[in-house]
């Protein structure tokens, strides 16, 4: 069923010290994890289980001519090597993505990006499986692979896939938002128009704990057991039943303890179905986790966009239109996971906090010999490249008009009272006070003072820049009549059981990867029962266990999740007004509600706690008619809209005029996602975030040879942000409830990475100026800031 | 072949490969699961144990080359059932997300404070620039060590406590 409730402004909402329910909490999770206790995949070990090990390509475009296995089974410990032939026998050698395309699961034809899985070897140890990998034996004919973006469209390149009927070309699709003869009309006739490229590369969320599965099938009664690291499991466990063909409610999909996600474990890799075969093969439970060059290789990549910007305004810097073409790199599977309508997620956000005339986004979609994947990396559906997009053509307008870029961005954001605020694109932004956050994020950062010491620095000739970055997300997706994933609506339901002596639990279909749900979601019910977070225990992540829904990604989980546990206690609250009216004998319209308690109006005296209620519930009192002796309720949320979280980000960079070395030495990042359910966990996501931010604006890419080589395939070469690249990190926060939303909550797990890499580059840009730099693409390495500096700046792709 | 060392204060001893790491050894042959392991090179950090006293990738070294040394792990950082002061550090100060670097930062802050006991932000961010943490950004990791550092004295009381 769907609820909707309105909710009225929650006026503690930033109340840091509250015992019970909203408030600064420690972490109920924490005790496991800092006693070495966490149960992450691989501590899993089943009785008589046995090792995966995938033989993964060399090569990124090849013919497979074939493979010689003999060998490799011959060697002691090892029980089973498969191939794509044998799957093929099983129907199972290709597997269907999360946007209606088809994955290879072994290679039968052709491989097509460096590191697809060729063949899954079963033996008694991970060391016994990994050594019959070399006694493999393939051949391959090798082919000319695709590895830039920009050519994939050519008429001569070569068609990567050949395997579906007709296809002559790379191409995806086409897909567009906006009016296109207005945003025509309106940059014809304004005054400044101004053009540049901006590239968001390809990058790959690398969470600490790689992509990994125990399958466990019973032969007898035809149950699989899954344990997976997935941050969807029941997505998934429907998904299985497609794709394998068993029974839905003879799968159960466990997702232990994450080591981080951050979109990575959202798809279905070709590892998690082989661990599955393999168990069925076998007859035994078969463990696969990849090492980390698999994990970089071939799970799910971020961004590659290309992205053709413009922006229009009048002489005075009234922004009034945005038009961009993007090539999207898909790679060699269109396996982007996304809902249904919107091939490029949600990019149509990127007319950004400001109030524009028109805007138009036109995205092409291609296929290249890269691994697929795409919507990954905190980036809540593309929103990540639209807010980029968006707040680095901002800038470039604002050095055009010679203006000040706080000033540009304070005299066109959308105002309080447009809200709700219809774009362009099709949004309706829920609420906001951008100006409010600007101003407060300017004050931190001391904007002026920092100007000032930026003038004298350039008269010395140090170079110090300062970038700013104004962000709106879309996140919370989404009302199921307009989002699905393949054919499953974006909603997430949540069962609570308040036991007889007023301990409770709630069961959610959202998973935490280090979110700290466990926590955050005790505290939504508290705050609705008044019953003390540590007397609340969560359960997620096993779908045995667990209601339906779609799981964590797209910063959904407190928007969908938290919508649906704050209505299902709110349930529970009505259904125990009628349990103390009868306990009261009074009637229910006769009582009022205080955290924890139904009393008596007018005689706060007399009155039944949570706990009373749920023992006369479960006791002898005689119910009345039509409620049932218990205290539990389940709800499923569809949520009316997204949630529109923003904030205003500064940072303060300073480049090495020698070497080209960027220091990140301020960022200051003030959020708004509207009701603040735990302080600690909020401000501990925000640095993730900014974090990611300095990785992808500094140091990250997955970069491909023309040969097809991965350049990024191992920490060696694909670079993470350690204690020694981020600063101490500034934050504040401002909050505007949504209107919409049960508890006003936005979500906020992506909204530092969406919103850091902007300013950050927009720092490095403003303290080259003395050089004439008007544009860099990230990363900002030494080399390419040096390159930029000697007026050579190239693009990644 | 075999080997023998001190684990979290228990002298232990097994017939091994002589290949095997000794992040597989602590976590595969003892069941040791605190321990983790997040890269093919030496670059992550979530395998690091306290090796006669330092902080060691246990991913680069061989169990073999364990053999009669002292290693611990998070296993080992309580005693006596009392939090060591830096995992009660870790909680107050939200100093883990994922808790999948976490056991290896511990052991490095523990090793810091065992030689320094009052390091600053710097020289905190110097003791675990080794190991990566995708979740937290650092800072409240750093808060995490200073708390410690700040505390130093619960555990003391208390293992007297228990101890007598
Ligand atoms: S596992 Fe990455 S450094 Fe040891
Ligand atoms: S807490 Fe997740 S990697 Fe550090």
């Amino acid at each position: 069923m769907t609820l909707i409730e309105e909710h009225p402004a929650n006026p503690a909402a930033g109340d840091e010290d509250r015992p019970i329910g909203y408030g600064r909490l420690q972490r109920k999770e924490d005790p496991r994890f800092v006693r070495g206790k966490g149960h992450y995949i691989d501590d899993i070990v089943l009785p008589g289980m046995l090792h995966g090990a995938i033989l993964r390509a060399p090569v990124a475009h090849a013919r497979l001519v074939s493979i010689d296995t003999t060998e490799a089974l011959a060697r002691p410990k090892v029980l089973a090597v498969i191939t794509g032939k044998d799957l093929e026998g099983l129907n199972l050698a290709w597997a269907p993505t999360l946007s209606a395309d088809v994955q290879a699961v072994l290679v039968t034809d052709k491989v097509r990006f460096q590191g697809q899985e060729v063949a899954f070897v079963v033996a008694e140890d991970r060391y016994a499986a990994r050594d019959a990998l070399e006694l493999i034996d393939v051949q391959y004919e090798v082919l000319p692979p695709v590895m830039n973006a920009r050519k994939a469209l050519d008429p001569d390149a070569p068609v990567i896939r050949d395997d579906i009927e007709g296809r002559t070309d790379n191409h995806i699709f086409d897909w567009s938002a906006g009016d296109e003869a207005e945003a025509a009309a309106v940059f014809a006739a304004a005054d400044v128009v101004v053009s540049q490229e901006v590239v968001y590369p390809r990058v790959h969320p690398a969470p600490m704990e790689t992509c990994g599965a125990v399958a466990d099938f019973d032969p007898i009664d035809g149950k699989l057991t899954l344990y997976e690291t997935t941050q969807a499991p029941h997505a998934h466990r429907t998904l299985f039943a497609m794709v394998a063909g068993i029974p839905e409610h003879k799968i159960r999909v466990v997702s232990p303890d994450i080591g981080g996600g951050f979109g990575n474990k959202v798809g279905i890799y070709p590892g998690y179905i082989l661990a599955v075969v393999g168990s069925i093969v076998t007859g035994k439970p078969v463990k696969w986790v990849e090492d980390r060059s698999e994990n970089l290789m071939s799970t799910s990549f971020a961004r590659d966009y290309i992205m053709q910007g413009e922006i229009a305004a009048t002489k005075d810097g009234t922004i009034l239109g945005l038009r961009t073409q993007v090539l999207a790199d898909h790679g060699a599977f269109n396996a982007t996971a996304q809902p249904t309508k919107y091939p490029a997620g949600f990019f149509h956000i990127f007319t950004g906090s400001y109030d524009l005339k028109a805007a138009y986004c036109k995205v092409t979609g291609v296929y290249t010999n890269k691994a697929p994947g795409g919507v990954a990396y905190a980036c809540s559906f593309r929103v990540t490249e639209a807010v980029y997009l968006v707040e680095r053509m901002v800038d470039a307008l604002a050095r055009k008009l010679e203006m000040d870029p706080a000033e540009l961005r304070l005299k066109n954001f959308i105002k309080p009272e447009q809200f709700p605020y219809a774009n362009k694109t099709g949004w309706e932004y829920d609420s906001g006070d951008y100006e409010k956050t600007m101003r407060l994020s300017m004050e931190i950062a001391g904007y002026d003072e920092l100007r000032r010491e930026q003038k004298e620095k350039r008269a010395r000739g140090e170079l110090m820049g300062i970038g700013i970055s104004f962000f709106t997300e879309t996140v919370g997706a989404g009302p199921r009549k307009h989002m699905d994933i393949v054919g499953l609506g974006m909603a997430d339901g949540a069962e609570l059981r308040v036991h007889p002596t007023g301990k409770a639990v709630v069961r959610i279909s959202v998973q935490s990867q280090g979110q700290g749900h466990e926590t955050t979601f005790a505290q939504i019910v508290s705050e609705e029962l008044g019953i003390p977070p540590e007397d609340i225990d969560v359960v997620h992540g096993d779908t045995d266990q667990t209601p339906f829904g779609l799981g964590t990604y797209g910063s959904r989980s407190t928007p969908v999740s938290g919508g649906a546990v704050a209505l299902v206690a709110r349930k529970v609250r009505e259904k125990a007004k009628l349990i103390a009216a009868a306990m009261l004998e009074t009637r229910p319209e006769d009582l009022e509600w205080e955290k924890g308690r139904w009393f008596v109006k007018g005689d706060p005296s007399v009155g039944k706690t949570i706990a009373e209620i749920a023992l006369g519930a479960h006791g002898t009192v005689a119910l009345p008619d039509g409620v049932d002796g218990n205290l539990d309720a389940e709800v499923t949320y569809d949520p009316p809209n997204l949630t529109f979280p923003y904030g205003a980000y500064i940072c303060v960079v300073d480049v090495d005029p020698g070497t080209g070395h960027v220091k990140v030495r301020r960022f200051i990042a003030v959020d708004d996602c509207g009701t603040r359910i735990n302080p600690m966990i909020i401000e501990g996501q925000v640095h993730g975030g900014l974090t990611d931010g300095v990785g992808m604006a500094l140091m990250e890419i997955i970069e491909f040879d023309e040969d097809g080589n991965n350049l990024g395939g191992s920490f060696m070469d694909y670079l993470i942000p350690t204690a020694m690249e981020v600063p101490t990190w500034e934050t504040g926060f401002t909050v505007t409830p949504s209107p919409h939303h049960p508890i006003g909550a936005k979500g906020i797990g992506e909204s530092a990475t969406v919103g850091s890499p902007p300013a950050i580059v927009n720092a490095v840009i403003d303290a080259l100026a003395p050089y004439g730099v008007t544009s860099i693409d990230m990363p900002c390495t030494p080399a390419r800031v040096w390159a930029a500096m000697q007026g050579h700046a190239t693009p990644p792709i | 072949m075999q080997v023998s060392m001190t684990m979290n204060g228990e002298e232990i001893t097994r017939e091994i490969e002589p290949r095997v790491l000794l992040v597989h050894f602590i976590r595969e042959n003892l069941g040791l699961t605190g321990t983790h392991w997040g890269c093919d090179t030496s670059n992550c950090g979530t395998c690091v144990v306290l090796m006669d006293g330092q902080p060691v990738k246990s991913c680069t070294v061989l169990a073999a080359m364990a053999d009669g040394h002292d290693v611990r792990t998070v296993e080992g950082l309580a005693t006596a059932g009392v939090l060591d002061p830096i995992q009660q550090g870790f909680m107050e100060e939200h100093g883990l997300q994922c808790g999948f670097c976490t056991p290896g930062m511990m052991l490095t802050a523990r090793a810091l404070l065992d030689a320094n006991p009052h390091p600053n932000d710097t020289e905190i961010r110097e003791a675990i620039s080794g190991q990566i943490c995708r979740c937290t950004g650092y800072a409240t990791i750093v808060r995490s060590v200073l708390w410690a550092a700040e505390h130093p004295a619960e555990l003391v009381t208390i293992d007297e406590e228990v101890g007598a």
